[in-house]
């Protein structure tokens, strides 16, 4: 029962998480460029129910900031004026999933007012829209490549373990090759040999394409030991007596015995190609700017005085840790399941 | 028997090593452009002279030819010719190599010395609040990402100045005697040190704590137990033996693991370890430094499980026997 709670809470967490992103456009309150020029590293927008007199307010409502006239880059508060925080306000259009067009955003404020809730960057954008709409590219990169990778393992190691001899000999000798690669450093070498300077599309599929090709190893080899053992199973052996082909049981009782391994791998591969989406682009291999990607909204914490005076610019990286711990207890739960299932 | 085997393991590193060095550079042959491309934007050079340079250094050579006179290179220790350095490979990689190595070694070190007495602490106590509590808290580290890690690191050392972050040694110090010079070195690997330890801990902890968890419940360890042998000699005594054999997979492995997160901690930290130097020869296609870098982790992370397989051999009979 409690396992049964672990892995419900996790994909809870997870579709969560995930719906925020895909529906980013919704959530955030300005879009990835939006530029504020005014408020370059703008710290996160206080939002305040009681006003400067202690009066109530029952719909929260945010200060304007102003420039400090003597220190350049240091805000301090107009308490003037009050913004109120209007919700599902129409703002910029933005597109659903990249097809319905449409302009209600969840949060929003009047004009000069700002609503920075995560602070803003060194180009006066809204940290917080940065991160739901950079997750879409690093969320996507994760979620394909670990899709290529891992249906690359179940092909050949299903036909590994399957067929066994020499083929299977090849294969697993090639896993073993590139498990032998210290892998962050044959996605580097890979990286090198692709030119700098190319289209932003065109280097997140070459990233893509390359971090799923180049994770075949592990899955490859797991699935290959379970098809062994699933091949060897009472009921095969008897639908192979019975003249099944070899297609058949491969596909109707070999494969969805893998469903185990599988799904476990990928919950690991996820997080994990995401983590390596984000290395890269933060070293400055990845896709640049102005696209929004997790690693990109990090690469400016390079520089020492970023680091050192706006810590809001962390908050990108703190806001991770919920979603891997989502795909880790998932994949911690999948794999308790699915070996009390087998034994 | 042992020597057959030792043998084997060998020649099979050996061919592990070779195949990744035609795959290696096969990739780097399917490249589009070299260094000289930035020339080509320039006019007062002429495409004659770029020509020559590639002749020059053999860059319009097939890459048959080109890999093999790489492999001769290999054996006089050169690794190829670095166009950006002006210089043979191996001389500017060794230095670099010596910095990763003296790197991920003590983060092995102190990863295990942390990871043992925690792991071992959490077996025993299994079932218990505080397991879990440790559990719990493993599994949160375990999801810090990598780089949140060593930008507090890197931000503990920027605010608080008690860490000398940044490079290898304080300038001057080659003049100091040995000892103080180590005392230098020591102080500046501390920083990447921990921030790499910190990143494989947790997965330590754990397999370490399933290892035991899995002997401790064995028959033996009861009747260990039984005749009145005390906790913690059991612990050490009998269970940890038998718990070794996976963990010292592990320990192979996790040379792998290090060897591919040092390259975030060096960049990050300013170690004049091997991933500088990588990211650094990405960006100018120095196709020889790349290859490099990627055969002598690979021969790294190969070397660390030929040793975690000869350790075995050395202390499980059953494998000899084999």
């Amino acid at each position: 029962m409690r396992r049964r709670f672990k892995l419900c809470g996790a994909l809870i967490l997870l579709a969560g998480f995930q719906s925020l992103i895909l529906l980013a456009g919704f959530f955030a309150p300005y879009t990835s460029t939006a530029q504020d020029r005014r408020f370059p590293f703008a710290p996160p927008t206080r939002v305040h129910f009681f006003d400067a007199k202690g009066k109530f307010h029952a719909r929260p409502f945010v200060y304007g900031l102003k420039n400090d006239p003597v220190d350049f880059g240091a805000y301090g508060i107009d308490f003037t004026r009050v913004y109120p925080i209007r919700f599902l306000a129409a703002g910029a259009p933005y597109k659903i999933a990249g097809i319905f067009p449409a302009h209600i955003h969840l949060l929003g404020v009047e004009e000069p007012g700002q609503l920075f809730l995560l602070g803003s960057d060194g180009y006066g954008r809204d940290q917080l829209s940065r991160f739901l709409y950079g997750g879409q590219l690093s969320l996507l990169a994760g979620l394909i490549a670990a899709a290529l990778s891992v249906s690359l393992g179940i092909m050949l190691g299903g036909v590994a373990g399957f067929y066994g001899g020499w083929l299977d000999n090849a294969l697993m000798r090639g896993a073993e090759l590139f498990l032998a690669l210290p892998w962050l450093y044959l996605l580097f070498a890979v990286r090198a040999a692709l030119p700098l300077h190319i289209n932003q599309s065109q280097v997140f599929l070459l990233l893509v394409a390359v971090m799923g090709l180049v994770g075949w190893a592990r899955p490859a080899r797991l699935i290959r030991g379970v098809v062994l053992s699933a091949k060897e199973r009472t009921f095969v052996l008897a639908a192979r007596g019975f003249g099944a082909s070899d297609r058949y049981l491969l596909f109707r009782h070999i494969l969805p015995q893998t469903s185990g391994v599988v799904l476990t791998q990928i919950a690991l591969l996820i997080p994990q190609f995401v983590l390596a989406e984000v290395t890269l682009t933060f070293l400055g291999l990845g896709v640049g700017e102005p696209l929004a990607s997790w690693g990109s909204l990090l690469s400016s914490l390079q520089q020492y005085s970023v680091l050192s005076s706006y810590w809001w610019m962390f908050l990108p990286a703190l806001l991770l840790v919920p979603l891997f711990l989502g795909y880790y207890i998932a994949a911690d739960a999948l794999q308790e399941r699915f070996k009390s299932v087998s034994l | 028997m042992a020597m057959k085997y030792i043998r084997r393991r060998l020649v099979h590193a050996a061919l592990l090593l070779i195949a990744i060095s035609i795959l290696s550079f096969a990739l780097l042959q399917l490249a589009p452009g070299d260094y000289f491309d930035a020339m080509r934007m320039n006019p007062l050079i002429s495409a004659k002279t770029i020509n020559g340079l590639r002749t020059e250094y053999g860059l319009d050579r097939p890459l048959a030819v080109r890999y093999e006179h790489w492999l001769v290179s290999v054996l006089r220790g050169e690794l190829g010719f670095s166009i950006a350095y002006n210089s043979p490979v191996g001389p500017l990689i060794w230095v670099r190599a010596r910095n990763t190595l003296l790197l991920t070694c003590g983060a092995t070190a102190l990863a295990w010395l942390l990871a043992i007495p925690v792991g071992t602490w959490s077996a025993k106590k299994r079932g218990t609040l505080a397991d879990r509590a440790c559990g719990v808290a493993m599994s949160t580290f375990l999801t810090i990402p990598d780089l949140l890690l060593y930008l507090c690191l890197l931000l503990l050392a920027v605010r608080t100045g008690w860490f000398t972050a940044g490079g290898m040694i304080s300038p001057g110090a080659s003049s100091l005697g040995f000892w103080s010079k180590a005392k230098d070195v020591a102080l500046h690997l501390l920083l990447p040190c921990v921030g790499l330890a910190l990143t494989i801990t947790p997965m330590l902890v754990r397999h370490i704590r399933s290892a035991l968890i899995d002997v401790l419940e064995s028959p033996f360890i009861r009747a260990a137990r039984a005749h009145g042998i005390s906790g913690t000699r059991v612990v050490f005594r009998y269970a940890w033996p038998v718990a070794a054999n996976p963990l010292i997979s592990l320990l192979g492995f996790s040379i792998g693991t290090m060897l591919s997160a040092s390259v975030l901690v060096e960049v990050i930290l300013s170690w004049p370890g091997l991933g500088p130097l990588l990211v650094e020869a990405i960006f100018a296609r120095d196709v020889y430094v790349v290859i490099g870098v990627v055969m002598l982790s690979s021969v790294f992370l190969v070397a660390g499980n030929l040793f975690a397989d000869l350790l075995l051999l050395a202390i499980d009979p059953r494998i000899r026997v084999e």
